[in-house]
């Protein structure tokens, strides 16, 4: 296909806390279906037995998976709080700029609130008996 | 009127006549999954431990695998539409994009089967 000329876009506007809010809800989309695959893992593994499960529990388990699965988490409950803000902004609701950026400092405020309570059970998950 | 040249409509491109279902679907799929996200969280972080009895064991209680099983269905299906906006952003040239969304079609459905596989399998075996 031929290059055609782009409009200038993105460059071109000063940068608003919004939009980093934007930006950040596709990359943990792209996150959570690479967490998906995670998911599938575990419940297949589970299904094949408790050899099977055995041999992924370490990734369960250890401290940098922990922080991996922390990271998951934390895009799961960000991309929910931002979706349904989205969903808000598809039926007409709150889209007014003030709007836009309270409820933007809300998503934050509520992500890192739920993040941290999820960590704190994350890292208290143990292996439990084989 | 059409605004399209015949060499457009040849080539195929234009509107597929597709987007308001797919803005739609990713829609009606993320009010399903708000729900399903918040109990698989709370369900897996209140588990007593990640060990292969109690796992098991949670997967195959009540209602579980239903939800499980539409978790998994209902997320790769939303994750499935959610990527293809991603790749046809940022993969340019059509044999790239073409394969990568086909790529991306078939391991999305095959997440989606082997997960509800796994979950009915597991809560089969509980219940046998």
């Amino acid at each position: 296909m031929a290059e055609r000329p782009l409009s200038p876009h993105i460059t071109v506007y000063r940068w608003a806390y919004t939009m980093t809010l934007s930006i950040l809800h596709r990359v943990t989309g792209v996150a959570l279906a690479v967490s998906l695959l995670g998911l599938v893992l575990w419940l297949v593994s589970a299904s094949l037995g408790a050899d099977a499960y055995a041999a992924i529990l370490p990734l369960l388990t250890c401290v940098p998976c922990k922080l991996l699965l922390a990271l998951a988490v934390a895009a799961l409950i960000y991309h929910l709080c931002n979706g349904l803000r989205h969903l808000a902004w598809d039926m007409g609701w709150g889209f007014e700029r003030a709007d836009a950026r309270r409820s933007a400092a809300l998503v934050v405020i509520a992500t890192l609130i739920a993040a941290a309570v999820c960590c704190y059970f994350i890292f208290r998950l143990g292996a439990g008996a084989a | 009127m059409s605004l399209r040249t015949p060499l457009a409509r040849a080539l195929h491109h234009g509107t597929a006549r597709d987007g308001v279902g797919h803005w739609l679907i990713q829609r009606v799929t993320a009010a399903a999954l708000a729900p399903l996200a918040v109990w698989l969280l709370v369900a897996l972080l209140s588990l007593p431990d990640a060990g292969y009895p109690s796992v098991v064991a949670w997967i195959g209680a009540g209602w579980n695998p239903v939800l499980l099983a539409l978790t998994v269905l209902i997320g790769a299906w939303h994750a499935w539409l959610g990527v293809q906006v991603v790749i046809e952003d940022y993969v340019h040239g059509f044999l790239a994009k073409t394969i990568a969304l086909l790529v991306s079609v078939l391991v999305h459905v095959l997440l989606a089967a082997s997960g509800v596989y796994a979950v009915l399998r597991i809560a089969l075996r509980n219940a046998g």
